[in-house]
């Protein structure tokens, strides 16, 4: 710890493992009083642990404004084993700062907001005795996030990393037996496992990275692998790639990149909040995390750096293509999320770690906000569903007459017809309706469609310019994607808010409360002016020279116009080609997409996502299951019960058991331990008779003794 | 003078002597006599050893004296043990003491 | 005479002065009171070992020009003592009531005794180990003869007496031919007539066998341990406990300080004659005791098979390096057997209803369900004796098997690991009985007993879990005895 006695606010930095305890002490005050303390009670303790990691963490970043250089705050031995040596440390620099920061600024709001919408979401689903495990779950997020974010060393960090994964899996499947219209269903679950497996994948990359790197460094510490890499850079440079790589699979696994994405659209599954905070803000931008941290590492091969940087700038267009033709809003955000995480993983590819920590706060912003003005739209929504049919005790039964007697064909079409409250198709006019959440929504979108001067603008320039000046396929990439992401934005704005209901529950859509919108607002102000920590001017750079502190110096292109208006005129040029094809004529009520026809075999691969999830089936599920059920029948019933076992094993040893008990045993060891005692016996018998009671032969005895004795010892 | 040696003569034979009484008496008194000769048998070379070698040196002496004192309340505690034996089986024989064998 | 003499002897003087006292008090006790004297006796012991403990942080620190020594041995082995001591009285005294042997000089013969063996372990000079010999000794032969007028008791007694006296005229003339050797019955000068080679080697040499035949005599080693099965049957059963552990403990004190200190220049001849004493010691002590059924017979043969795995100590005497251990793991082993003896006495003494008819090892049958934590324990005490885990006795057979194998005499080891392979059969066979076999025991509650029974239980368990600091402590004590 470089902690100085001098100066107080250097003592801080020990408040460090309180982002961690804060919201551990909320999770065991919920997991054991939850019940007792009713929701709001339950709400407010999650809260305030959250807001009270952030409290901490902006305490580090007062802390650190005075001592850039940071500490190492360590809290407990951990594991001592031949010259693996590790400790519970946590990591204070301006890198890890941004991200408590954003992750429990972020994390609190939703919390808030998460008050609000679980109360309207365990109603709906009938279940409210769910509601305290949810900020449970949520909690054990947040500590579990800090845990990774403030690691000093790879297996803490991979600590917070399989923790996260977990609470993502819990939150994902946190209604796990019904659906979204709280209907029976595993459909919840399956989304939790898809995701769990997936990053079970990656995380098996990061494991490999991570032996590479105590193999070849020794050590775990960053510190210490940092200072290690340039001298294995030097005699083994295929190593340092290999890292890079390896750490590449658990990159795309967290941070949903090609091959590795498709967990992330299914987690939709997940509670609005729940999407907002981990599937957008925070968990899936921990790759990008990842790589900026071990920026020592990738600054050492280029191999390793060009593919990451293309593989982000694949995956950003490539997700962006498949969010033009989604109808689900959270889905469609969905797939942004993807493809604004590619333009960040593609800019710490090319070592833009600045740029690519800059558009990871802006996005959690903008991101977070557009998450949960969607929450509010489809919360609006099912009030006016609700509103519209007067069934409060059963949602999941069909609309009016609806009864027993309904023949089969009956019930699948009303089954068709079932409502879906986050459908855009059933949406149109909430403007009018929902004025509040219109506009932080239409915030939210112009944020990230990059329309300046709101912070999406700044942050894609800044990795855009990058790409242009280094690696120009990138730059071509993620131009285009950035004019498909105006496109699905635009698309989107116009078809939920403008236009009219499609829905009868779109025409009775109802605000959200006050604990809904507030957090919108001040996420929407974020999301507007979150730019201006690092403007592409001469002495504006102030995220830039804050990361300086940990990433060492800098380089800051200057602003080009040529880039910047380029983005800025096709994200122009994208909103007008939506309004062209969305609003001119607003859709009706059953209408097909306008672009399926002009698009046509090109509009069905992107509505059905390039059919990866069904390729994934026939290619990695299908055959898999062929094997495990081969493994079982054959290798393992036939195999392994029936042959080896019955016939091999129990009749052979059924057979040896017979020879060695009868021939062996009884024939011959048997009689030889038998024969053994009973010469012991005898003996025994015998040499009892010694002793003959009679002092005087007892005296003998012993002056036998001393004759022996001393004729040992005088004859020797 | 007398060698030492003579001296040792005297006090092997001594010796010998009282272990053949241990050995060949039954009389558990004659026995205890036995064991009394072998201990003076010591004390003679005790002694003898402590003029010929070292006279200023007073150890052969004093431990002659604690043979005595030890001697003495070796033939008390014998003495009694024979006497409470005596009153019970009316015997002193020592080979007929043989309830406890094998 | 200074301050420093008497504050080495202090405990000695004390426990000497406390059982005069004693026997003084025991006249002016009215009949009632003399369970009184029991507890008496037992502060006494206890008052000494405060004091034991109070000075074991003590320099080394010799008295009365070099007759006596005060060092980390004596201070070890004054704590074993005086434990002994306690537990002896712990056993005796529900015992003697009903054995209607509760006489008054009872508890005074036993804290003479315990005297004598606290001065055998700080004992320097030959005069004074053949003092503490007889001081030791003494009250053993007066409290085996103390159930008379019990046939059996007397004859023990003086069977006891004439061998025990037979045996110290040996050591007696043993003594004179080493003070004639080396002109000194000093120990440390003894050592330093030899090396100034002024003695006569052939003398000593005689010295030191016919010393040997005596501390023989008092550990029961083969072939002068034909008295042990006798009086240790004949001897009532507390008396037997006491002597069982004490004497054997006592002797061996006095084998390892004189032949430690005395003998290192005959360490070429004596620690062969040691191992072959050794190996027939355990080869008779097991072979016969496996044909007992008297439950006390067949304990006595079993101790006179553990002097013979604690004569293993003696085989590695010659090699410097591996002496130090091996007398720490005589030591250990020592503190092991005093336990494991104790207790299985203990448990024999429980189920002794009947105090003229011995108890066999078929009366152990049925005692598992008649009364389960005193068949744990004595399944306890077997397991150390044989030498099997989880207890202290495994734990010294390991120090002392590795002193051996040191030593260079695997044929040693070997015979010991077989002999304790033959003892497994007669030790176990309790165990047998206790768990597998129907029978109605009549089992004494006594609490002074039971208390005794499951202390030594428990820490021949548990301390053999992580045995080290006993061990370190066995270690420290023998660092200055050479």
């Amino acid at each position: 710890m470089l902690l100085s006695e001098a100066n107080p606010a250097a003592g801080l930095f020990v408040l460090v493992p309180w982002i961690v305890f804060a919201p551990v002490i909320g999770l065991l005050i919920n997991a054991f009083a939850g019940k007792r303390l009713g929701e709001r009670g339950v709400g407010w303790v999650a809260s305030l642990a959250s807001g009270a990691a952030f409290l901490v963490s902006a305490l580090q970043f007062y802390a650190l404004t005075l001592h850039p250089e940071g500490a190492q705050v360590k809290i407990a031995e951990w594991i001592r084993i031949g010259q693996l040596s590790l400790d519970w440390t946590f990591r204070v620099d301006s890198l890890s700062v941004t991200m408590m920061l954003v992750v429990s600024g972020v994390g609190t709001l939703i919390h808030i907001y998460a008050i609000g919408y679980m109360h309207e979401d365990v109603r709906f689903k009938h279940d409210p005795a769910r509601f305290p495990r949810f900020f449970v779950f949520l909690n054990l997020f947040i500590a579990a996030m800090m845990i990774l974010v403030s690691a000093d060393n790879y297996l803490m960090l991979f600590v917070g990393w399989e923790g996260v994964g977990l609470c993502s899996f819990l939150l994902i499947g946190f209604w796990y037996d019904l659906d979204t219209l709280g209907r029976s269903s595993w459909a919840n679950s399956n989304a939790a496992k898809k995701a769990f497996i997936t990053n079970r994948v990656g995380d098996f990359g990061f494991l490999i990275a991570g032996f590479l790197i105590f193999w070849y460094m020794g050590s775990f510490a960053f510190s210490e692998v940092f200072a290690a890499a340039p001298e294995v850079a030097k005699t083994h440079p295929w190593v340092i790639t290999a890292i890079t790589v390896f750490m590449l699979v658990g990159v795309a696994g967290k941070s949903a990149q090609i091959p590795l994405y498709v967990w992330l659209p299914d987690a939709m599954a997940g509670p609005t909040p729940v999407s907002a905070l981990i599937h957008a803000a925070t968990m899936v931008t921990a790759g990008v995390y990842l790589v900026t941290r071990s920026f020592p590492l990738f600054g050492l091969t280029h191999d390793g750096q060009y593919i990451v940087a293309t593989v982000g700038a694949v995956t950003a267009l490539f997700a962006a293509t498949i969010a033009v033709g989604q109808y689900d809003i959270k889905k469609v955000l969905a797939y942004s999320t993807i493809s604004q995480l590619g333009f960040m993983v593609a800019a710490v590819g090319m070592g833009a770690y600045v740029a690519g920590m800059f558009h990871l706060v802006t996005h959690a912003f903008f991101k977070a906000l557009l998450f949960l003005s969607a929450g509010s739209v489809i919360l609006g929504l099912e009030r006016g569903h609700h509103h519209g049919h007067h069934a409060p005790s059963s949602p999941v039964l069909p609309p009016q007459g609806a009864g027993n007697s309904l023949s089969h064909g009956e019930i699948d079409r009303v089954k068709e017809e079932v409502f879906d409250p986050g459908d855009i198709r059933n949406m149109g006019g909430l403007r009018a309706r929902m004025p509040v959440t219109f506009w932080v929504y239409l915030i939210g979108a112009l944020a990230l469609a990059g329309i300046f001067p709101l912070a999406g603008f700044w942050s894609k320039d800044e990795i855009l310019l990058d790409a242009f000046l280094h690696y120009p396929h990138v730059y071509w990439l993620l131009t285009l994607a950035a004019f498909l992401t105006a496109f699905y934005m635009g698309r989107q704005v116009w078809m939920v808010f403008f236009g009219k209901a499609r829905h009868e529950a779109a025409e009775h859509a109802q605000e959200s409360p006050s604990v809904i919108t507030i957090p919108l607002i001040i996420l929407a102000a974020l999301s507007a002016f979150g730019g201006f920590i690092n403007l592409p001017f001469k002495g504006f750079h102030q995220f830039g020279y804050w990361l300086e502190h940990t990433l060492g110096a800098i380089e800051f292109p200057p602003f080009n116009f040529m880039v910047a208006g380029v983005s800025t005129v096709l994200a122009l040029g994208a909103i007008a080609l939506s309004w062209f094809l969305y609003q001119r004529k607003p859709l009706e009520h059953g209408q097909t997409d306008p672009l399926a026809k002009p698009l046509g075999l090109v509009f069905v691969g992107m509505e059905q996502k390039w059919f990866i999830d069904e390729a994934y089936q026939f290619l990695f599920v299908q055959p898999y299951r062929a094997l495990a059920s081969w493994l079982a029948q054959k290798v393992d019933w036939d195999f392994w019960h029936e042959w080896f076992h019955d016939s091999v094993l129990v009749k052979g040893f059924v057979t040896l058991a017979r020879l060695l008990a009868d021939p062996v045993d009884l024939g011959f060891i048997d009689r030889v331990s038998y024969w053994l005692s009973d010469a012991i016996r005898a003996s025994a018998e015998t040499l009892r008779k010694l002793q003959n009671g009679f002092v005087r032969s007892y005296a003998l005895s012993v002056v036998l003794g001393v004759a022996a004795i001393l004729g040992y010892l005088l004859l020797k | 003078m007398i060698p030492l040696s003579w001296y040792l003569y005297l006090s092997a034979a001594l010796f010998a002597i009282g272990l053949y009484g241990v050995l060949a008496r039954k009389n558990a008194i004659a026995i205890l006599l036995g064991i009394e000769l072998m201990l003076n048998a010591a004390n003679i070379n005790l002694v003898a050893f402590w003029r010929y070698t070292d006279p200023a040196q007073m150890a052969g002496q004093v431990f002659a004296i604690i043979v005595f004192a030890v001697a003495a309340a070796e033939v008390a505690v014998g003495l009694s043990l024979v006497i409470s034996i005596y009153r019970a089986r009316k015997t002193v024989i020592a080979d007929e003491l043989d309830l406890m064998k094998w | 005479m200074t301050i420093t003499d008497f504050s080495v002897i202090l405990p000695v003087t004390l426990l000497t002065a406390w059982a005069s006292i004693l026997l003084l008090a025991e006249l002016f006790l009215p009949r009632a009171q003399r369970p009184f004297l029991a507890l008496l006796a037992a502060l006494g012991l206890a008052l000494t070992l405060g004091i034991s403990l109070a000075q074991s942080a003590q320099e080394f620190a010799p008295g009365f020009g070099g007759m006596v020594v005060r060092d980390g041995f004596s201070n070890f082995l004054n704590v074993l003592f005086l434990l002994t001591g306690l537990f002896g009285v712990a056993l005796s005294y529900r015992y003697n009531q009903r054995a209607q042997i509760e006489r008054g000089e009872y508890y005074p013969l036993l804290l003479f005794s315990v005297a004598g063996m606290m001065l055998m372990g700080q004992a320097a000079d030959l005069i004074v180990v053949f003092l503490a010999l007889e001081l030791l000794s003494f009250p053993l032969y007066i409290l085996s003869a103390f159930a008379y007028p019990r046939p059996q008791s007397e004859e023990a007694g003086l069977k006891y007496f004439l061998l025990g006296a037979f045996a110290s005229g040996f050591v007696v003339y043993g003594i004179a031919l080493t003070f004639g050797a080396s002109g000194s019955t000093d120990l440390a000068r003894i050592v330093a007539s030899v090396a100034a080679g002024s003695a006569n080697l052939p003398l000593l040499t005689a010295g030191a066998g016919l010393l040997l035949v005596g501390f023989g005599f008092k550990v029961a080693a083969v072939p002068f341990h034909m008295w042990t099965p006798d009086v240790y049957q004949g001897a009532p059963t507390s008396v037997t406990a006491f002597m069982a552990a004490g004497a054997k403990t006592a002797g061996f004190a006095a084998l390892l300080r004189v032949f430690g200190a005395a003998f290192p220049a005959l360490a070429a001849d004596l620690s062969p004659l040691m191992a072959i004493l050794a190996a027939v010691t355990m080869l008779f002590g097991n072979l016969i005791a496996v044909a007992q059924t008297d439950m006390k017979r067949m304990l006595a043969y079993s101790s006179i098979a553990q002097a013979g795995y604690l004569l293993m100590a003696f085989a590695p005497f010659e090699i410097e390096a591996a002496r130090t251990m091996a007398v720490a793991g005589a030591l250990f082993y020592l503190l092991a057997y005093t336990l494991a003896s104790f207790g299985s006495w203990g448990v024999v003494i429980a189920l002794e209803k009947d105090l003229d008819r011995h108890l066999s090892i078929g009366d152990f049958a049925g005692l598992a369900r008649r009364s389960p934590w005193l068949a744990a324990a004595m399944t306890v005490f077997m397991l150390s004796l044989t030498g099997l885990p989880p207890t202290l006795g495994l734990v010294g057979k390991i120090y002392l098997f590795r002193a051996v194998i040191e030593g260079g005499m695997v044929w040693l080891a070997v015979i010991g690991a077989l002999t304790s392979v033959v003892s497994a059969f007669y030790y176990l066979r309790i165990v047998v009985n206790m768990f597998m076999r129907e029978g109605e025991p009549a089992v004494e509650r006594e609490w002074w007993l039971e208390f005794a029974i499951g202390a030594a239980a428990v820490v021949t368990v548990v301390v053999s879990l992580w045995p080290f600091p006993l061990f370190e402590w066995a270690e420290w004590a023998v660092m200055k005895l050479f």
